[in-house]
């Protein structure tokens, strides 16, 4: 956008000449394509308006109301329903549930991914590599996480089948309140390395091969280059990255809507410890038809990822670049 | 004289020093362990695949006697003309265990899917692509403080726009239509618009400045000049676009529960809570599972260079 800047003042100078009808004169160039940016961003712009910015503003107000999805019908009741939240203990469980939940899938996932990325980086540049690691992402979630609900089957799944031939007994997965989250989370971290592999090996990619050549000279191991090169000068991606994924994790739905609560079951089980944020907003609004306090509990959502990002961003400095 | 075959040069007698300090052996072995771990990376990623496969093609019977060996014992497909709906009730009998084995309508599903996804990606694509060159090329008044707005979108948590998109959808009595399912998506995404600026931002201007020139409209240049040298990014969009619109789950599944309008996603988890679970119909539900992700599976082969290649760049820049 910055380089596109300097030229908006001069277009605006000319006093839109908008009758000006022989576009043969190369003046024509200087003026501003008004009518035809109409043309070009009127459909965008009206899904922009219908389906972001009136639902952002419509989702606020709603926060407000006591909506109910049955009635159809709401009225203003103040900041109830925040109130409410604030006393809500399931909401509280989610929100605990939910920091659990990204602990432990963008602290495994991001150091796996790492690895990963630098293997790649060191040892082969096979597009049908990079192509298997990242299919899982490319899969449906709801494909997956039936998929691992079979394979973590307490009976006849294939993974304790494996845990008994090596002496371990079944574990529960995702049918025990203590394994639920990180069984979910692990789930997530299979699907998801390698695509964030394939992000950071494209900030690997940036870094200039001369200076692993210059450090191998004068006799730098792996390990010292990865610290003293490849981690410094990988930062400004690694920070990206991990705010764009911790965003995303703190928005897990589909696999645990799909894969908890068993067959026929309701999601979120056993006994509330799968039941992450986006889980209890989704049942507020569409089983309980508490559609204002659903918002209510969306607004909070917002609110506690832009805090979690501006962290982020001020904790690992990600505008600034050691590639100076 | 002999001499001459020993070298001379400075940076020569380094470099046969260096190769000679570090043994060949030791270097392989570090990159025979690095192998080894990628090998088993590789194989943790494409091994659930292989059980659902493996699975599929399994009888019902025949899992929950626990035979869980590599080769499925007696493979059949049948569970897959079950999926399609084209099994008779013999052999439904036969692989379920059961009088009467839950179906899913797959095809129904799959066509859905298909529409919907179709719908999604023809009409994100255009629309993304025009917005995205007026953002590019057009100038007008608050042209770099609308496309900010339009970025902005890309922050606001879907799960928020959920609701007052499903009243909405409602209020205009599209919940359980095509259109319903696909409008969130059809005419914008802040992502769509924000990978083709990039990309038109980066065509030369002087072409065009010749075609205004020559009277040519903006619509004639975006059509005739900058779409055909944008086919590869079109290309990889509209993949993405398709593959994504195919996954998407939360959705459709408030939008379009009704069973004549279930995408694939909704179908499968529909499918999933109404097997018996007493006899989980899990060979049934792998196969369909599978034949799911087919789609995505042929058009990542077919278009999986491309698309690698653009992941990079779509995530980061």
């Amino acid at each position: 956008m910055a380089s596109t800047a300097p030229i908006r003042p001069a277009a605006e100078a000319v006093p839109a000449p908008v009758r000006v009808r022989r576009p043969r004169v190369p003046r024509a160039r200087l003026r501003p394509d008004t009518r035809w940016a109409i043309v070009f961003l009127l459909p965008s712009f009206i899904g922009f308006l219908i389906f972001f910015f009136y639902p952002t503003l419509r989702g606020l107000y709603l926060s407000f109301t006591n909506f109910d999805l049955l009635r159809n019908s709401g009225h203003w009741i103040g900041l109830r329903n925040y109130q409410e939240m604030f006393s809500d203990a399931l909401f509280w469980n989610a929100l605990k549930v939910t920091v659990k939940y990204v602990i432990i899938n963008i602290g495994i996932q991001t150091v796996l991914a790492l690895g990963i990325a630098v293997l790649m980086h060191r040892l082969t540049k096979s597009v049908i590599v990079r192509g298997i690691l990242v299919l899982p992402w490319l899969i449906p979630n709801v494909v997956l996480a039936l998929l691992w609900m079979w394979m973590l089957d307490p009976n006849l799944g294939i993974i304790n089948h494996y845990l008994n031939l090596v002496g371990i007994p079944s574990q529960g997965f995702l049918g025990s309140p203590g394994q639920v989250i990180p069984t979910i989370a692990g789930i997530n971290i299979w699907r998801n390395m390698g695509y964030t592999a394939l992000l950071l090996f494209a900030g690997l990619m940036t870094i200039p091969a001369g200076l692993y050549e210059a450090a191998a000279i004068d006799g730098a191991g792996e390990w010292r280059m990865f610290r003293t090169i490849t981690l410094p000068l990988l930062r400004p991606v690694l920070a990206l990255v991990l705010v764009v994924t911790v965003i995303g994790s703190f928005q897990v739905f589909d696999t645990v809507n799909v894969a908890t609560g068993g067959l026929g079951g309701q999601p979120g089980g056993p006994a509330n410890a799968s039941r992450v944020l986006y889980e209890y907003i989704f049942q507020q609004a569409f089983q309980f038809y508490n559609l204002g306090y659903a918002a209510a509990l969306s607004v909070a959502l917002i609110v506690l990822l832009s805090v979690v990002a501006l962290i982020q961003l001020r904790l690992l400095r990600a505008s600034e670049s050691d590639l100076a | 004289m002999s001499d001459t075959l020993t070298p001379t040069s400075p940076a020569a007698v380094s470099s046969a020093l260096r190769s000679r300090a570090r043994p060949k052996r030791r270097i392989n072995w570090g990159r025979v362990a690095a192998w080894a771990v990628m090998g088993v990376l590789l194989v943790i990623t494409l091994f659930p695949f292989f059980w659902m496969i493996r699975t599929a093609l399994s009888s019902n019977p025949d899992l929950v006697a626990g035979k869980q060996s590599l080769v499925p014992p007696g493979a059949t497909i049948v569970n897959f003309k079950r999926a399609l709906g084209v099994a008779t009730q013999h052999e439904i009998t036969a692989a379920t265990g059961a009088q009467t084995g839950t179906t899913i309508n797959f095809f129904s599903a799959l066509k859905n899917s298909v529409i919907v996804c179709t719908l999604i990606t023809v009409g994100q694509v255009l629309f993304c692509s025009m917005a995205a060159y007026a953002f590019a090329r057009l100038r007008f008044r608050g042209r770099d403080k609308l496309f900010f707005l339009f970025l902005m979108a890309m922050m606001i948590p879907p799960v928020f726009t959920l609701i007052p998109n499903f009243v909405l959808v409602k209020n205009l009595g599209l919940l359980n239509t095509y259109l319903g399912i696909a409008a969130p998506f059809l005419l914008m995404t802040p992502f769509a618009v924000f990978f083709m600026r990039q990309f038109f931002l980066g065509i030369s201007k002087e072409v065009e400045e010749a075609a205004v020139l020559d009277g040519a409209s903006r619509w004639r240049i975006f059509r005739q000049l900058i779409i055909p040298m944008s086919i590869a990014p079109l290309t990889t969009l509209a993949v993405l676009t398709y593959i994504t619109a195919w996954n998407e789950y939360m959705w459709p599944l408030v939008a379009g529960s009704a069973p004549n309008v279930q995408v694939l996603t909704v179908a499968l988890n529909a499918f999933k809570s109404s097997t018996p679970t007493a006899i989980p119909d899990w060979s049934g539900l792998m196969a369909a599972t599978f034949l799911a992700a087919i789609p995505i599976i042929v058009l990542f082969i077919a278009l999986g260079r491309r698309m690698v290649d653009s992941i990079g760049f779509s995530g980061i820049k």
